[in-house]
C-alpha cells in the first residue's frame, strides 16, 4: 500500500500531465489528497463569509423575482413563477436599456484598453519622476464617481458650462442623444482608464527585458515587438483587466444618473432596475431585473474565463518561460 | 562572416558609471573570441554595444570595415544568445526558431527548410511542436542556439549561454557549441565566467577588469605569459599561488625558501627593471612530491618541507593543500580576484598553498612532505603596478 503510494507520488508529475491530456479524472496520491483537504479547510472561513454577504442577497432577490410583489399593492403579493421574467424580457424598455448598456460597455472598455495601454507604456518607460507621473495619472480614479459626474454635468450644461460653450449654438449636448452618449462615455473613460493602466502596467512587468532584446536582435521593429512579443506574453493581465472593467462597466449607473437621469430612453439596465425597485416600489419586477443583470454579468465572466484558456493563472501548465 | 573591430570603444552609462573604457579589440573573420573577467567588469556591456542594444559613448565599432555605431541591431545582421535563453513563451519551438526569418519576410518553404535543418543539427527535430516551458534546460538552450543559427548571421554573440545548465550538461553543450562554431565558421563573441569554457572554447581570450582590457591572446599564451597579476590570478583553476618575496642578485627569498632564478628568468627580470619587493607566483601544477623527482632534475628547482593539511585525490592527480607562513599581500588586484572567487577573508596570517601532485605520489594527510617546485616556472610581479616582471610576450 505504502509502496504504491510512493510510486504514485513519484509518477505524479508525469501521470498528471498524461491524464490531463486524456481529459479523464486523475487518481490522487495520499499527499495530494491531504493537501487538497487542507486547502479546503483554509478556504472555508472566507467562503462562509462570502456566502453570507453575497449569497444570501442573491438568493433573496431570486425569491423576490418569482413573486408578484408591489409595495403599493401589498395585499396582491403572490407566487407567480416566471411571470415577471416574461414581463421584463417582453418589454421594449428593458431591451433598449440593455442595448444602450452593451454599447456603452463595449465602446468605453475598448477606448479604455487603448488609452490604458498607452498610459501603462508611458508609466512603464518613464525613468524620471515615475512616482509623480503615476500619482497624477491615478487622480481621476481617486475621485468619487458621482462628484466627477457632477463636474462633467456642469461643464456640459448649456449656457453655463465651459465645455458646452465650445459647441454653442447647437442643441444642448446633454439633451441630444448621441452627444449625451458621447459625454457619458467620456466621463466613464476619464474615470477608469487609470485603473486599466495600473492593471496593464502589472502585466508589462511580466515581460522580461531579455525577451524584448532578443526580439530586437531578431529584427523586430518596435511595433512588432509590441504586437508579437509584449501583447501575447501579457495576455493574462490584459484579460484580467478587460474582465474587471467589462463587469464594472456593465453595471454603469452613477454617470448616467447624474448626467441624464436616464431620461428619453437613455437608461442603463441598472437604472431600469433602480427605477422599478426604488422609485416604482415594485420589488418583483425590480428583483427580476437585478437577477437578469447578475446572469448577464455571470455569462460575461464565464466567456472571459473560457477565453483565458491556458492563460488563466493556476491552470497555466506552460508557466512563465 | 564578418570581421569586427572595436576602436577605442567606451561606454559611459547615463548615471556616470564607466563600464567599458577605450577597448581596442580586432576580431578576425570566423574567429571564436571569449570575453572573461569578474562580475561587473563590463562583459555584457561590451557585447550589447556590439549587438547595438547599448549605444556606444565613444570610439568606433566597425563590422567588415564599416562603421556601425549608429546602426540598429536588426541592420547589423548579428544574432545573440542570452543567458536566460529569452525564448518566446507563447510560441512553439518551431515558431521560436522561425521568428527571425518570418520578420525578414522569408517565404514559407525556405523557413521550413531552414528550421528543419537547424533542428537536425541541434537534435531538436522531435521537439519542434512543443512550447519552451515544456523543455529541459539543455533543450531550451539548444532552441536559443537554433534561433541564432537559422538566419546565418554575420556573427554570433553569446552572453554566458551555458551558465544556467548543470555541470554535466554544461560540458556536453560546451563541446557542441565548439563543434557548431567550427562547422559554421561564423565569427563568435562569447562571454563567460567559466574557466574551462574560457580555456577550451576560444581561439583567443580577452581578459577584462573594471572596463579595461588587460590582455588579449590565445588561452595557452595567457596561461603561460600573463601580462599582469590580475590575468595570472584570473586564468587557471585552481589559481596561481602568490606570495611576497624579495629579489636580490638573481635570487628570490620567499616563504618557500630561496629560489635561484634560471638564466632565462633572470634575463627577463633584469630587462624589466625589477624592484626589490616582488610578488612570486607559482602555478599548482609546477609543484611535485620531491620523492618523485630524480636527482638530475632536483637541482633545477627548490625543495621545501610542509605539512599536508588536506589531500584530495582526483584519480588522475592529487591536490595537496598546505599552510605556509608569510605576511598577507596587499594588492588591489588580488583582493578583487578573491572577492570575485568568494574567498575574500581579511586578517589571515598563513597563506594557503595549492599544489597539484601526480597520482603516483604517496603523500597522505598530516604528513610532513618534501615538495619540489620548478624554478624556471616561477613568475615575478611588481606589487605596485601588478606588471609581470617575467613576461616574455
Ligand atoms: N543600465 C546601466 N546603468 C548604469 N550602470 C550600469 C548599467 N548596466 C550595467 N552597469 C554597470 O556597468 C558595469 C558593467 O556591467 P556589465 O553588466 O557589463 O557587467 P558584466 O561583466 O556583464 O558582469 P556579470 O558577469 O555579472 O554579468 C557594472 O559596474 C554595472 O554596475
Ligand atoms: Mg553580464
Amino acid at each position: 500500500m505504502s509502496e504504491t503510494g510512493e510510486l504514485l507520488t513519484q509518477n505524479a508529475v508525469g501521470a498528471e500531465a498524461a491524464v490531463r491530456k486524456a481529459g479523464g479524472k486523475r487518481e490522487l496520491s495520499e499527499g495530494k489528497k491531504a493537501e487538497r483537504k487542507l486547502g479546503l479547510w483554509l478556504c472555508a472561513p472566507a467562503a462562509l463569509v462570502m456566502l453570507a454577504v453575497t449569497g444570501w442577497p442573491i438568493i433573496y432577490s431570486i425569491w423576490l423575482s418569482l413573486q408578484r410583489y408591489d409595495l403599493r399593492f401589498p395585499d396582491q403579493q403572490a407566487f407567480v413563477g416566471l411571470e415577471n421574467y416574461v414581463t421584463v424580457l417582453g418589454s421594449p424598455y428593458w431591451w433598449q436599456a440593455f442595448g444602450i448598456t452593451m454599447m456603452l460597455t463595449v465602446v468605453s472598455v475598448a477606448i479604455e484598453l487603448v488609452l490604458g495601454m498607452t498610459l501603462a507604456l508611458i508609466m512603464h518607460r518613464t525613468l524620471v519622476g515615475r512616482g509623480l507621473v503615476r500619482t497624477v495619472a491615478l487622480i481621476p480614479y481617486g475621485i468619487v464617481t458621482v462628484v466627477a459626474a457632477f463636474s462633467w454635468r456642469y461643464a456640459w450644461q448649456s449656457e453655463t458650462g465651459y465645455l458646452a460653450d465650445l459647441f454653442a449654438g447647437q442643441t444642448d449636448p446633454l439633451v441630444n442623444f448621441w452627444s449625451s452618449m458621447g459625454i457619458i462615455t467620456l466621463a466613464e473613460v476619464w474615470k477608469t482608464t487609470p485603473f486599466m493602466a495600473l492593471l496593464l502596467m502589472a502585466g508589462l512587468a511580466l515581460v522580461p527585458d531579455d525577451l524584448l532584446k532578443a526580439a530586437q536582435m531578431d529584427g523586430a521593429s518596435a511595433w512588432q515587438r509590441f504586437v508579437k512579443v509584449m501583447l501575447p506574453v501579457m495576455k493574462p493581465a490584459i484579460l484580467v483587466a478587460l474582465l474587471f472593467r467589462t463587469l464594472d462597466a456593465f453595471r454603469i449607473f452613477d454617470n448616467i444618473f447624474v448626467l441624464t437621469q436616464g431620461s428619453q430612453g437613455r437608461s442603463s439596465v441598472s437604472i431600469q432596475a433602480y427605477n422599478n425597485l426604488i422609485k416604482g416600489l415594485n420589488l418583483g419586477i425590480g428583483s427580476t431585473m437585478s437577477v437578469l443583470i447578475f446572469i448577464t454579468v455571470a455569462i460575461i465572466a464565464f466567456i472571459f474565463v473560457k477565453l483565458f484558456g491556458t492563460a488563466a493563472p493556476g491552470s497555466d501548465e506552460e508557466g512563465r518561460r | 562572416m564578418a570581421e569586427i573591430v572595436l576602436d577605442k570603444v567606451t561606454k559611459r552609462y547615463p548615471d556616470g558609471a564607466l563600464a567599458v573604457s577605450e577597448a581596442n579589440i580586432e576580431i578576425a573573420d570566423g574567429e571564436f573570441i571569449i570575453l572573461v573577467g569578474p562580475s561587473g567588469c563590463g562583459k555584457s556591456t561590451m557585447l550589447n554595444m556590439i549587438a547595438g542594444l547599448e549605444d556606444i559613448s565613444d570610439g568606433e565599432l566597425r563590422i567588415d570595415g564599416q562603421r556601425v555605431n549608429e546602426k540598429a541591431p536588426k541592420d547589423r545582421d548579428i544574432a545573440m544568445v542570452f543567458q536566460s535563453y529569452a525564448l518566446y513563451p507563447h510560441m512553439s519551438v518551431r515558431e521560436n526558431m522561425a521568428f527571425p526569418l518570418r520578420l525578414a519576410k522569408v517565404d514559407d518553404a525556405t523557413v521550413r527548410a531552414k528550421v528543419d535543418e537547424a533542428a537536425e543539427i541541434l537534435d531538436l527535430t522531435q521537439h519542434l511542436d512543443r512550447k519552451p516551458a515544456n523543455l529541459s534546460g539543455g533543450q531550451r538552450q539548444r532552441v536559443a542556439m537554433g534561433r541564432a543559427i537559422v538566419r546565418s548571421p554575420k556573427a554570433f554573440l553569446m552572453d554566458e549561454p551555458l551558465s544556467n545548465l548543470d555541470a554535466k550538461l554544461r560540458v556536453q553543450m560546451r563541446t557542441s557549441v565548439s563543434k557548431l562554431q567550427k562547422q559554421l565558421a561564423t565569427t563568435t563573441v562569447y562571454v563567460t565566467h567559466d574557466q574551462t569554457e574560457a580555456m577550451t572554447l576560444g581561439d583567443r581570450v580577452v581578459v577584462l577588469r573594471g572596463g579595461l582590457v588587460q590582455q588579449i591572446g590565445s588561452p595557452q599564451f595567457l596561461y603561460d605569459n600573463p601580462a599582469n597579476l590580475f590575468v595570472a590570478g584570473f586564468i587557471g583553476s585552481p589559481a596561481m599561488n602568490f606570495m611576497p618575496a624579495t629579489l636580490a642578485d638573481g635570487k628570490v627569498t620567499s616563504p618557500l625558501g630561496d629560489v635561484t632564478l634560471t638564466d632565462r628568468v633572470r634575463q627577463l627580470v633584469e630587462a624589466a627593471n625589477a624592484n626589490r619587493d616582488v610578488i612570486m607566483g607559482v602555478r599548482p601544477e609546477h609543484f611535485e612530491d620531491a620523492r618523485l623527482i630524480d636527482d638530475a632534475a632536483r637541482g633545477g628547482g627548490v625543495v621545501f618541507k610542509s605539512r599536508v593539511e588536506v589531500l584530495e585525490s582526483m584519480g588522475s592527480d592529487k591536490y595537496a593543500y598546505f599552510n605556509v607562513d608569510g605576511r598577507h599581500i596587499e594588492s588591489q588586484e588580488l583582493a578583487e580576484l578573491a572577492a570575485d572567487a568568494g574567498t575574500a577573508d581579511a586578517g589571515e596570517t598563513a597563506m594557503a598553498l595549492v599544489t597539484r601532485l601526480s597520482a603516483a605520489s604517496g603523500a597522505s594527510e598530516g604528513e610532513e612532505l618534501d615538495i619540489w617546485f620548478d624554478a624556471d616556472k616561477v613568475q615575478l610581479f611588481d606589487p605596485e603596478s601588478g606588471r609581470n616582471l617575467t613576461y616574455s610576450g
